[in-house]
């Protein structure tokens, strides 16, 4: 199908694109990659008023370090963090887990902070946000604020921006020392969105035992979903296989509230959870373990 | 209707004025104002690839675009592949040779997909090659003779 018409416009300052926004308010949206929102227009389940495209915004896409923050601005597309050196060493958790999203042809265009924003569940860039503490700046036409990624994904489809506001930047801090890092996920065919997908980070003491941990799954709930308590399983002990598969157990029975679809069962998708949590702890904590010496 | 706009485009190394609804997908416009109808429609939400075209060099689906935002760009279609039409890009005599299309509905898009991971990887490995191509789906061909013909035409191309 072909979408509805709309009023267009494309402003070449974020100071332009804000007022557009605040004068337009619910009845715009913002253009940024379009690899969600134009298929929802095509489909006419989205058939906003007036389209604000930033993509001739200058300066919204960069990866940059700072003290030991990495900054990622907005508009950076998924291709630009796939081929990122800088977070191939930084941020390795967030490097490795970019070619699980959609195809080269939409890592082209689409943009980290157009599938935050987007928020959709089974979206692998919500759950990294997450898992690796991320903050977002936003700012209307009047001010700026940080939110911390918890804060910000509220439910399916659904975040803490509000309608007169733009996301222009990411801020996660660097990987600690120590830690160790994973991401899988199961998906029917290579760049779908996957059934069920899971980060782990681990962070191992010098004495051997383990000092940080944290889980994170995507599509297994109305939005990213911490798993709190099986990460703390964990911590303060020697890792063993059996202290893993504890953790597995747990996360995936009573921290997770998959939906099921299609493709997977409610059941299916808990056993993918507890199979893919064994798997990203046991390399995560390899990883810490190798990163120590 | 909204209001019209002007657009300035380049398809192929020529360069198109025309005046589109902002609404006009850049498919549409390849197809239906230029006339270039070798990049194919197929499911209109990026799941095939049918429509996949080079903007700026880099691949991307036309159907996920507006024609507005292409302004001042340069798309590469299909029809802008071979140097004459006596001679075939070296990727489409692979592909013929190799039986990598049958009906050819997805071919187009598959070429434009293979041209920048060919311009940065002449020594493909199977499973790249697999990776490069799994945002372009295929209903008859079978994806075994596309692989064959992506090597082919990448040990041709060395
Ligand atoms: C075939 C296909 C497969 C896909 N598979 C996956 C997958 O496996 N995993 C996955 O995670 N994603 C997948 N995607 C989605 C893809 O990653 C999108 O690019 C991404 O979710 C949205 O980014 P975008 O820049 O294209 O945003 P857009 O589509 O431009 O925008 C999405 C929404 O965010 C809003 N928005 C965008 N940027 C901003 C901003 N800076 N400030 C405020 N609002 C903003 C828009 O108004 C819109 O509501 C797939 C898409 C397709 C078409
Ligand atoms: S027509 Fe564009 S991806 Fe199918
Ligand atoms: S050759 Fe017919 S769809 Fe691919």
């Amino acid at each position: 199908m072909k979408p509805a018409p709309f009023e267009y416009f494309c402003p070449d300052s974020i100071d332009q694109a804000l007022d557009l926004l605040s004068e337009h308010g619910d009845e715009a949206r913002i253009l940024a990659g379009g690899q969600s929102l134009v298929p929802a227009m095509n489909f006419r389940i989205q058939q906003p008023a007036v389209l604000i495209d930033i993509n001739r915004v200058p300066d919204l896409d960069y990866i940059l370090e700072e003290e030991n923050v990495l900054r990622i601005g907005a508009m950076t597309r998924e291709r630009q963090l796939e081929f990122s050196d800088l977070l191939s060493q930084q941020a390795p958790l967030l490097h490795e887990s970019v070619p699980f999203i959609a195809h080269p042809q939409i890592r082209n265009r689409g943009t980290i902070g157009g599938s935050l924003v987007n928020a959709d569940p089974a979206a692998e860039l919500p759950a990294l946000m997450l898992a690796l503490n991320a903050r977002l700046k936003v700012r209307n036409n009047s001010q700026e604020r940080w939110i911390e990624a918890p804060e910000f994904f509220i439910g399916m489809f659904t975040t803490a921006l509000e309608a007169d506001e733009i996301l222009l930047e990411i801020a996660l801090p660097v990987m600690a020392e120590r830690t160790g890092w994973s991401f899988m996920e199961v998906a029917p065919r290579s760049g779908d969105y996957a059934l069920m997908g899971v980060a782990a980070l681990v962070t191992m003491g010098e004495d051997g035992k383990c000092e940080g941990a944290k889980l994170v799954y995507l599509n297994a709930g109305d939005g990213p979903l911490e798993a709190k308590e099986a990460a703390n399983i964990l911590l303060g002990e020697k890792i063993s296989d059996d202290l893993i598969q504890s953790a597995a157990e747990h996360g995936s029975e009573h921290e997770i509230t998959p939906f099921g679809n299609v493709h997977a069962s409610p059941e299916f998708q808990r056993h993918l959870a507890q199979v893919l949590t064994k798997k990203t702890l046991t390399q995560a904590v390899r990883r810490a373990e190798e990163r120590k010496q | 209707m909204t209001r019209l706009r002007s657009v300035a485009i380049t398809v192929n190394n020529q360069e198109y004025k025309r005046e589109v609804e902002p609404r006009m997908l850049l498919s549409d416009f390849l197809r239906h104002e230029l006339g270039l109808t070798g990049t194919h429609v197929g499911c209109e939400h990026g799941v095939c690839g049918a429509c996949s075209i080079l903007f700026d060099g880099e691949s991307a689906r036309s159907c996920l675009m507006f024609a507005v935002q292409a302004d001042g760009h340069a798309i590469r279609t299909v029809e802008g592949l071979s140097a004459d039409e006596d001679h075939l890009h070296p990727i489409q005599q692979a592909f013929w040779e190799a039986h990598g299309l049958q009906c050819g509905f997805c071919t187009p898009g598959i070429l434009m997909s293979l041209i920048p991971f060919l311009e940065k990887n002449l020594d493909p490995t199977e499973e790249e090659i697999r990776h490069a191509l799994s945002g372009n789906l295929c209903r008859c061909t079978g994806y075994q003779h596309i692989v064959d013909a992506v090597k082919l035409a990448a040990e041709r191309m060395r």
